[in-house]
């Protein structure tokens, strides 16, 4: 079960099963126009491939230039002179370890909650028939498509008169009940074999431990997947967090970095750049570590 | 006590049990499903309804202690909102947004994935991991980057277009080429997601289809229409969907790039919500919510229609 989300050929940069083959009559031709081929593909990803990463390469390269080089015409891509001034002024004067501190935490507890409770009430649609239970699933169907715009009004409301904006709970608490979140789980509940879930019964476990013991482990990729995806989207979340979060010190990373870019003329481009860094780094650095697993889950997210 | 036969080939999800137990079963359920329940129905499905109600009353922002206190007013908001010229050019710009959006990031995803699936590709991974690093990323912190490459002055684009001639224009400020900026910007962000998903989908169609196909004559053309297609086609459909409900409501680049401008160029109809209810016309602000939630459903249902599998 370590791989049930694997699309085929994510490991191997190479030619997969049932490709076109290689060997047989007219080899050496067959080849010779093949590596022609190849390299005039390889060469147009490649392009490709330097207008995706090439934008946040010169974003990190940038945040370590002194501002004269960032306006200099034409612009560098790797920097003349080295300086770190523009971090230890966002540091220092930006207040920005409170902002990556309030990121950190909205996004942690999110993660943690939203993946915890989408997995709960997912194995209760999936495995146990409960009064309600077409009720619930209809609900959350429902409110797959309904947009954060169509809803931020009323919840500012609602937050509002519970005495709530302003608070890490605000930022919290609606993001905690996730339909996406319950979708997928549900999805995935169900290929867990009901004989295990028997088994645990017949040794005389009860529901939690059920849950808790056998199915939770047996849905360790569909976990990480969501875990993932909840912790990007909240990293990135910018509508909800730039209305209830009022004062400076509740700010997360969007937040602050689109008030100060915005907010003021005269701005330097060096600390605006390694803001951006600041928000962008770890997002990139979690993707670029688990990025198999991102990856194949997205690619399953889309077929299941 | 009746243990339920275990029995391989039983793969149904749900099954009876006796009373007691099916009783004691179901208190368990609610205890799995409770903490997101109560959640899901304070800030999801009561902000639902209350959106709905909203958008027939004139709350504003000084109602906000007392929300039910407000005056019913039947459908003014909405009259109100469509005779509006700012609403109106901000629906003028979402579907000019995602009419060119959409089949761009749609197209360009497709040709991507076809490139990736070949089997002469020399670094997949490298190539999805590349592609799809921009959707990670937050557009605010983006953002500020793509304001570089569009300076006028030093900005990376128009150096380049220097080099083959061309003086770029002032992206931004100018009302003609600030959306299609903002267009490309989002292409750029999203089309590594759709690369992933459409690239599942073609390695999901067996390749003997293809050798079949050549076989009988069929060129790389024919072949993408009558095999590549069909059997993408809950693929393309389930990118299409997903992609309309985001580009739908296109907000965070306006709002960090240009902020709503030049002359309201970029003013999205999600934008336009937020600028209504920062006035405190919270009434009207729901109105249009759920205008665009409309969209979203009927932009979806379309898609369904047109993309679904013709039996």
């Amino acid at each position: 079960m370590t791989t049930p989300l694997a699309a085929p050929g994510t490991a191997a940069p190479v030619v997969p099963d049932g490709s076109p083959p290689r060997h047989g009559r007219g080899r050496r031709r067959l080849t010779g126009r093949l590596t022609g081929k190849a390299a005039l593909l390889n060469l147009a990803l490649f392009v490709g491939l330097a207008a995706s990463i090439g934008p946040l390469l010169w974003m990190v390269t940038s945040s370590v230039k002194p501002e004269g080089e960032i306006r200099q015409f034409p612009p560098t891509l790797l920097p003349d002179e080295v300086t770190f001034s523009n971090y230890t002024d966002l540091f220092s004067r930006l207040n920005f370890p409170q902002f990556f501190w309030n990121s950190t935490v909205v996004a942690v507890v999110v993660t943690a909650g939203a993946v915890l409770f989408s997995a709960m009430v997912g194995y209760a649609l999936a495995k146990i028939d409960f009064p309600g239970r077409k009720l619930l699933f209809g609900l959350v169907l429902a409110t797959l498509m309904v947009p954060g715009v169509v809803t931020f009004v009323p919840l500012f409301v609602l937050v509002a008169n519970l005495g709530l904006i302003n608070t890490y709970a605000a930022l919290i608490l609606p993001f905690l009940a996730a339909p996406f979140g319950v979708f997928l789980m549900r999805q995935f509940m169900m290929d867990v074999p009901d004989e295990l879930l028997d088994a645990a019964r017949v040794d005389g476990a009860g529901e939690f431990r059920t849950f808790f013991r056998i199915v939770l482990p047996q849905t360790r990729p569909a976990l990480a997947t969501l875990a993932i995806l909840t912790f990007l989207g909240s990293w990135n979340n910018f509508l909800w967090p730039l209305v209830a979060a009022q004062s400076a010190d509740m700010y997360t990373l969007p937040v602050a970095l689109a008030l100060y870019t915005t907010g003021q003329n005269t701005v330097r481009y060096g600390l605006m750049v390694a803001g951006a860094t600041v928000v962008v780094a770890p997002i990139l650095a979690v993707f670029l570590a688990l990025q198999r697993h991102i990856v194949q889950g997205v690619a399953t997210t889309g077929l299941k | 006590m009746a243990t339920p036969v275990i029995d391989g080939s039983r793969r149904t999800p749900v099954r009876r049990e006796p009373g007691a137990r099916r009783r004691r079963r179901g208190w368990a359920a609610w205890g799995f499903a409770l903490p997101f329940t109560v959640l899901f129905a304070v800030f999801l499905v009561l902000p639902v309804v209350s959106s709905l109600y909203m958008s027939f009353t004139d709350m504003r922002g000084a109602d906000l202690r007392d929300p039910l206190a407000v005056e019913f007013v039947g459908f003014d908001n909405f009259a109100t909102v469509l005779a509006d010229d700012k609403f109106r050019q901000a629906i003028g710009n979402t579907i000019y947004f995602v009419g060119v959006a959409m089949p761009l990031t749609l197209a360009l995803a497709l040709f991507l994935a076809a490139l990736l699936n070949s089997g002469l590709v020399w670094f997949r991974s490298v190539f999805r991991v590349g592609f799809y690093a921009p959707f990670v990323t937050s557009i605010v912190a983006v953002a500020v980057v793509w304001r570089f490459l569009l300076q006028p002055e030093f900005g990376a684009v128009n150096s380049m277009l220097g080099l083959v001639g061309i003086d770029g224009p002032n992206w931004l400020t100018d009302t003609t080429w600030a959306m299609p900026a903002l267009i490309v910007m989002a292409t750029w962000r999203n089309v590594g997601y759709y690369v992933i998903i459409l690239l599942a989908g073609l390695q999901g169609i067996p390749r003997d289809l293809y050798e079949a196909a050549s076989l009988d004559g069929a060129g790389a053309v024919k072949k993408f229409r009558s095999i590549t297609v069909p059997l993408l086609r809950p693929t393309l459909l389930f990118c299409a969907v997903i992609m309309g409900i985001g580009y739908l409501q296109f907000f965070e680049e306006p709002f960090v790039m240009t902020q709503g401008g030049p002359l309201g160029a970029t003013t999205s109809v999600a934008y336009e919500i937020f600028n209504q209810f920062g006035f405190g016309k919270y009434g009207v602000a729901a109105a249009m919510s759920y205008l665009l939630f409309i969209a979203i459903v009927v932009l979806s249902l379309v898609q369904f229609r047109l993309l679904r599998s013709k039996a």
